[in-house]
């Protein structure tokens, strides 16, 4: 498999700040990378220098093998490009942007239309296509940048925050877009919602103050989190302390934290010793104590707390 | 050059998507009469020519040429489309060019509707059609040039408003460098040699010579070039934005 997407020790500077520092990374065909971090850890950056539209301090990136600076016309017409935000014209229409661009991406005039009729009906804009783009919400702006960069249909997709601004139901409707045109693409998202890792990445890049800080499947970098297969169990506040000490007692349990909830319900989470599963383990001894939960499930958040915990700097860690 | 046709095209059809573009052509056109009219004393001087007409023109484009330019890049910068603009693969100089023939197009349509004057003068007179013709060329040639300057300027800022002031005053170095009452002043400081070199780069010298009927190479090739240098310069300003 050859490498669609190259950043080879990026480095942008601002002035005296460094924004993003030695960035190294590969995309494959097939592969879909989530690039997480923190507001202004240089997630944007990284990809503005990946299409070409800021240059490196130093480093190189290349798409689909041209190098983005000496071959910056190939690398552009191989990738399609969400930028932050999804920018537009405002006064022109829908329709009208996606035949500029269309024309610009020498699309043969008696395919043009089919392209864009297609690249509306992907993204859902039939509503739309002949409003300003000025009177358009947020959402359907950020379809109309989707299917900007949908429309040729690239080898090479770089999106920035392509889910952002999307109620849930449009939010289902772009990752299923995404996992549809997958297989024979490279496609770097960024984002700050984990949850959509785990549904549509296959591998998870996690930056923080310009640095790749963890880069692997999203399962894989769970399991470095000490939630991985930890336990929660919600139940009434009366409880709390018979359960966490029952809980704790046991062999394969290393911790147990509280967090109360509304409504006089406590959350307990389990956290097994070295990723240990104990999910039957603790519903037999709750069981045997007759202590009734209200429900007992694991725990979901091990990508979110591994994020938490490489990405809060230790000072805010302890401040909050 | 398909992507060049492109960009001119959706860069000119953008004037008329908002009411900038019917206001903008009103008031030139109202500007350029009463200049005529009441400044220059048009009937008054009995004379069957455009003269007094043109004469303002290099005044006039000092602030009309500058109110379109303005808009061109720093727009885009403002609204962040710049970032979509310069990764689709419309090559820099196509995406450039393309914009600034938009703009100069646009105040070639504005020129072409003051045909109400040259309409006038036929009837009241016998003009030199000719050196008429040849004076609508100079003015469009030297509008050329003020909306080149303003490319590059409006290349370097996202504000709008900045872009304007930087672009008028450009444009008033170029223009008023070889008025008289400028070159008298600076006389007393400076030599011939000066002078003359300062003349050679500023509009009006090169602008007079056409409008007179006189078409010589020279002067042609004084604005291809301003347009030329202003644009490599926008060219220059861009590239030189992407390194942040």
């Amino acid at each position: 498999m050859t490498d669609m997407i190259v950043a080879d020790q990026l480095v942008k500077d601002f002035g005296e700040k460094r924004a993003v520092d030695q960035v190294s990374l590969t995309v494959k065909r097939g592969e879909v990378l989530g690039f997480l971090g923190p507001n202004g850890a240089g997630k944007s950056t990284t990809m503005k220098m990946l299409t070409g539209f800021l240059k490196p301090t130093s480093g190189q990136a290349s798409i689909a093998g041209h190098d983005v600076s000496t071959a910056s016309m190939a690398a552009r017409k191989v990738l399609g490009y969400l930028p932050e935000g999804a920018p537009l014209y405002p006064d022109m229409t829908p329709w009208s942007l996606l035949h500029f661009c269309a024309e610009v991406r020498n699309v043969p005039s008696e395919l043009r239309r089919r392209r864009v009729i297609e690249s509306i009906e992907r993204t859902n804009l039939q509503s739309v296509v002949m409003q300003s783009i000025d009177t358009l919400s947020k959402g359907f702006k950020r379809r109309v940048g989707l299917a900007q960069a949908l429309l040729h249909d690239p080898e090479v997709l770089i999106l920035d925050e392509p889910t952002d601004g999307l109620d849930p139901n449009q939010k289902h409707e772009v990752r299923e877009l995404i996992r549809e045109i997958a297989p024979d693409k490279a496609i770097i998202i960024s984002t700050h919602i984990l949850e959509e890792v785990d549904a549509i990445c296959s591998r998870a890049v996690i930056i923080a103050d310009g640095r790749v800080i963890a880069d692997g499947a999203p399962s894989q970098l769970a399991e470095q989190s000490p939630l991985f297969n930890a336990i929660s169990v919600v139940l009434s506040t009366d409880k709390v302390q018979q359960a966490r000490s029952i809980l704790e007692a046991l062999d394969d349990v290393q911790e147990v934290r509280v967090q109360s909830l509304a409504g006089g319900l406590a959350k307990l989470t389990v956290v097994p010793a070295a990723s240990r599963l104990i999910l039957n383990p603790v519903i037999s001894t709750l069981g045997e104590a007759k202590l009734e939960a209200i429900s007992i499930r694991p725990e979901a958040s091990a990508l979110e707390d591994l994020f938490r915990q490489l990405t809060v700097s230790p000072d805010k860690q302890e401040a909050a | 050059m398909g992507t060049l046709f492109t960009v001119a095209k959706r860069e000119f059809s953008g004037y008329f998507a908002t009411p900038i573009a019917a206001i903008f052509l009103i008031i030139f056109l109202a500007v350029s009469a009463a200049f005529t009219f009441f400044v220059g004393y048009f009937l008054e001087r009995g004379n069957a020519d455009l003269q007094v007409f043109f004469n303002f023109h290099p005044w006039l484009y000092l602030f009309f040429a500058p109110a379109l330019s303005m808009r061109l890049w720093a727009e885009e910068r403002r609204q962040g489309t710049i970032e979509l603009f310069l990764t689709l693969p419309i090559p820099l100089w196509a995406a450039v060019l393309g914009k600034f023939l938009a703009a100069w197009l646009f105040l070639g349509v504005a020129l072409i509707l003051t045909f109400p004057m040259w309409v006038t003068v036929n009837i009241l007179g016998q003009p030199d059609n000719g050196v008429i013709l040849a004076s609508y060329l100079a003015s469009f040639l030297m509008a050329g040039g003020y909306l080149a300057i303003g490319s590059c300027l409006s290349a370097a800022t996202k504000n709008q408003v900045i872009a304007f002031v930087l672009t008028v005053t450009v444009a008033f170095v170029f223009t008023a460098g070889g008025a008289g009452f400028l070159t008298n002043l600076i006389s007393e400081f400076v030599g011939k040699s000066v002078l003359d070199a300062i003349a050679e780069i500023s509009v009006l010298p090169h602008f007079n010579q056409i409008v007179k009927g006189v078409i010589a190479l020279k002067d042609l090739a004084y604005f291809v070039a301003l347009i030329l240098a202003w644009l490599l310069g926008a060219m220059a300003v861009i590239d030189y934005k992407k390194a942040g």
